[in-house]
Parts: C-alpha cells; structure tokens; sequence
C-alpha cells in the first residue's frame, strides 16, 4: 500500500492544474448558477439572497420577451446554419476538384473565421449604414432602391444583416472541415463506381455522402451551438433592437444580469437555455449519427 | 475564386478607407477608391485614443492565457493519452460538455470570482478564465496528437532511470511541438477575439483589450461615428490575426479539423 498511495498521488499531480482551471471557470460557475435560479436576488431584495422556489421558473413561462427572444435564437440559428452548411458543403466540393490554388483559397476562407466577431460587426456596421454604407452606395447605383435603406433600423433588414454577417464570419469553418473531410476520401471508391457506370449523382450518395458524415456532424454540432450562443454580432450591431426585434437569449441573458442586476432570474433564464441547447443536440446526436451507424 | 474575393471585399474596403481623409470619409455616397492619402486616422488611433494600452493588454492577456492553457492541457493530456482508453473517452466527453456551455452561462458566476478575487480590471481576470475557457478544446487536440507518439520511447528512457517528469520534458514535449504550436496559435486567437468577458470583466478605459475597443470605439463619440478611426482600429486589430493566418494556416487547419480526422 505504501507503494500505491504515492504513485496515484503522483499521478494526480498531472491532472492537478488543467482540474483546478475547469473547476473554478466551469464547475463552478454552472453550479453557481443552479444555486441562482432558485433564489431572489436583485435589486428589489436589496442583493439579498431570499429562497425562491420555483418562482423564477414560473416567471419565465409567462415573460414574452423571453418567448420572443427563444424564437428569433431559433430563426437565427436555423436560417444562417442551413446557410452555412450549403456555402461551405458546395465550395469544399468545388475546391476539391482544383489541381491548384487549394491552399491560397483556404487561407483566404480562413481569415473571416479567425477574426473577431466584434470587430466583424463593426465591419458589417459600417457597410449596411444607411448613409455612407457602400451597400446603399451600390444599389442606388444600380437603382434597385431610389432612396437609402436604414438596414439596421427596421427588424427584418436588421435580423437579415445579423445573418450575413455571421454567414460571412462561419461558413469557412464548415468549408474547412468538410475539405478535410473530402480529402480523406480514397479516390479508388470513386473509380469502382465509374466502372459499375454509375453517375457523378451516384459518387456523392453512395461514396462522398457516406465518409462525409461524421465531418457533416462535426461541423453542424460546431455551429449550432454557437450560433445558438450568439452574442458579440448582436450586441454590436443593433444591441437586439429595434424594439426588441433582434433580441437573441444570450443577449436578454446578458442584460438581466448586467443591466437589470436581476441575478437569480438571469440564473433560471440561463438555466433554461441550457436545457433547450442540450434538447437540441441530443436530437440531433441520435438523428445523424444514429444513421450513420446504421448505414455501417 | 469569386468566394476568396467575397472573404476578402470587406476587408479590403476598410484598408482602403483607412487611409481616407476625414473630408472624403464624410462624402456621400462613399467612393470606392481612395482618392487622398493619409495615415491620421492611425495616428488618431494612439494619440486621441489609448490604442496602445489596448494593443498592450490583448498581447499580454492573450499570450498569458495561451501559454497556460497550453502548459496545463499537455501535461493532462500526456497522462490521459497513456491512460487506460475507457478513462481517456469518459474525460474526452466530459470535456465535450463542458465546451459546449454557452458564455453567457459563465459570464456572471465568473465575475462574481474575478470581483472577490480582486482582479477587475487586472490582466489576471481575464487571463485565467480565457486559459480555462479553452482547455477543453487543448486537451483535446493534445490528447490526439500524443497518442501517437510511440510507447517505445517512454520505456528507454525509463530503463535509462528518467523520471516521468523527466521524460515529458525531454522527450515527449520536443516530438509534441507542432501540436503543441497549434494549441498556443488557436487559444491565442481565440483569447484575442472574445468579447462578453472583456467586455464585461474591464471597465477602465486604460484596462480594455484591443476587440473591445474597436467595438465601443464609435460609443466614445457623441455625435458622430468616426468612420476613419473605426477603419483604422479594424485594420490594427485584425492584422496580427491575418498574419498569423498566412504563416501559420496549416497548423490552425490542423487544429480545426483534429476532432473529425482523428474518426
């Protein structure tokens, strides 16, 4: 025994600083937000913790700017995933075809997805101005629209620009990893089909589809919590407005407890997104890859 | 190639528009090309706004966070690719879970411990919850990498009475660099680009990172946006990033894409 206590104490030594960082930002914050949604705390109480019950919970089942702000998320999330899954599956196809230049236009994909959000939207920001945007400067060029749009002031130009933007910033990542993902195909599969006369159709059900999935799910995990997640895009560009028109629920989340000082409702508001984020990929989880260990 | 010039249109707009003067940055429409020259908007940058000290923070906060990030997820991750394999999926999942929380979970517990803590507005504030924040994704793609660094190795260096720490050092660490380049690369990105905890963990002027300041930048001025110190500050912000980019983009694809290759 003596033996053996040190060793596994040596071995725990390994594990000790990667632990306490995950314990301190991650186990704790979550547990202390658990703690949270039970309780009242805010400026009403006076910052002083009072047992809550379910009462928070209950609140959220009634607060319409929650509802709303779950239902933008969703759009948001739903319109620019599919969008960027289409973009990057379609160029990572087009680019793997390329004998030369694959590498100059992954750098080029690479650089919108390295940037800040933040910053992005300042970019987006200026172009979709309604004055001196270039946006509005081209198509009254073009004389699509005869006086300038205020893109951001109205709620669907303003959710429509949200979009583009993060489209613009995310799409590279799916190319990427479906370029990886293609990459690793073996061309023999391909001429095997070409022998049985099969068509280009053919080659993407039967071979390109099949090894692309785990990337596919990869990808689409990746993205839809994140977009789910959205924050810096929204914040920057249009703050959620107007009139609460692009509100996403990280944003309310983040006003509760940074600007209303509503820290026990903040915890169940959180508390409830979690739970539909993880509603989501689960399904998701058993949808994909279920039928892809079937298709094995 | 219409898609590379469609990544790239934006960005090049705001370098162009950077070196406008103040008089054609107000012409409306706005001209496509620049027809002045001039690098105010740059000075204007450092001399009107603390550019530097933002430029001095985000280096400082996010090359501190890389590097401990990085030190502690190899160290787990050396332990963890030698583990037995039922160990290594359990903690590889857990971390998954924990990767996929959402900020805006953590942002307001973690102020709360950055405020006890008394590191508001200190580097440390954001330096440690940034090197936790991407751990998971550190461990992750280390784990992966010294997998496949051979047993062999570990058993001589062994029988020539190495100690374990001793053989990560000298053995493992040097055949682990391009990994471990990858991991430092992309938690430095990631720590240099995020926003809510900067935002919120830095409240003086004097303490906020470069992502931040650009971002509040035309919140700064009351009556106008000012267009050229906004182009400017993109320009200053983003170019370390695309440098990195174009040096380096082998290894940050190879860090992106680790969790599908590795299936």
């Amino acid at each position: 025994m003596s033996i053996i206590v040190p060793k596994r104490m040596r071995e725990i030594l390994w594990f000790a600083p990667a632990s306490l960082l995950v314990v301190l930002i991650f186990v704790y914050p979550i547990l202390r937000t658990l703690i949270l949604s039970f309780l009242n705390l805010n400026l009403e109480t006076g910052f002083q913790a009072h047992f809550a019950g379910l009462g928070n919970f209950a609140r959220l089942l009634a607060d319409s700017r929650f509802h709303s702000s779950l239902k933008i998320t969703a759009l948001f999330t739903i319109v620019s995933v599919v969008l960027e899954f289409l973009l990057g599956l379609l160029l990572a196809l087009a680019v793997e075809k390329l004998k030369k230049g694959r590498r100059t236009a992954r750098t080029f994909l690479l650089i919108p997805w390295t940037l800040p959000t933040a910053i992005i939207a300042v970019l987006w920001m200026w172009i979709f101005n309604d004055q001196y945007g270039v946006i509005n400067a081209i198509l009254l060029k073009i004389g699509i629209v005869d006086s300038p749009l205020a893109w951001l002031g109205r709620p669907q130009t303003a959710m429509s620009t949200i979009i583009m933007a993060d489209v613009w910033k995310a799409f590279p990542f799916v190319f990427i990893v479906l370029l990886a993902g293609l990459q690793g195909i073996p061309k023999e599969m391909y001429e095997a089909i070409e022998i049985d006369g099969g068509t280009a159709w053919h080659k993407f059900r039967y071979v390109t589809l099949p090894y692309l999935l785990p990337f596919i799910f990869l990808a689409l995990i990746f993205r839809i919590v994140q977009a789910f997640a959205v924050f810096d895009l929204v914040y920057v560009l249009t703050g959620g407005g107007p009139g609460g028109a692009t509100e996403t629920v990280s944003v309310y989340g983040y006003y509760t407890y940074m600007r209303y000082l509503d820290f026990g409702y903040g915890g169940a508001l959180v508390v409830a997104i979690v739970l539909v984020l993880a509603l989501t990929a689960w399904a998701l989880y058993s949808l994909l890859l279920r039928k892809y260990e079937m298709g094995r | 190639m219409i898609c590379c010039a469609v990544a790239a249109a934006p960005l090049a707009w705001y370098g162009l528009s950077s070196v406008k003067d103040s008089l054609e940055l107000a012409q409306v429409p706005p001209s496509l090309l620049p027809s002045s020259f001039t690098l105010d908007n740059y000075a204007g940058l450092f001399l009107r706004r603390p550019f530097a000290a933002y430029y001095l923070n985000s280096i400082v906060i996010a090359a501190l966070a890389a590097l401990l990030c990085t030190s502690c997820a190899s160290l787990a991750a050396y332990r963890l690719a030698r583990a037995p394999k039922r160990f290594r999926s359990r903690v590889a999942s857990f971390l998954l879970i924990l990767a996929f929380f959402p900020p805006i979970v953590l942002v307001f517990p973690v102020y709360e411990l950055v405020r006890f803590a008394g590191l508001v507005n200190q580097p440390w504030g954001l330096i440690i919850p940034y090197a936790a924040l991407n751990l998971p994704f550190a461990v992750w793609l280390l784990t992966g990498y010294m997998e496949q660094i051979p047993y062999e190795l570990e058993e001589a260096a062994a029988i020539d009475g190495l100690t374990a720490f001793d053989t990560y050092r000298k053995i493992i660490m040097p055949l682990a660099i391009p990994a471990l380049t990858t991991a430092f690369l992309l938690v430095f990105i990631f720590s240099w680009n995020e926003f809510m905890f900067a935002l919120t963990f830095m409240n003086l002027e004097s303490s906020r990172t470069v992502t931040v300041g650009v971002a509040t930048l035309s919140g700064a001025f009351a009556y106008e946006i000012p267009w050229g110190l906004l182009a400017a500050g993109i320009v200053v912000s983003t170019a370390p990033l695309i440098a990195a980019v174009a040096v380096f983009q082998k290894r940050i694809v190879a860090g992106l894409t680790a969790g599908g290759v590795k299936d």
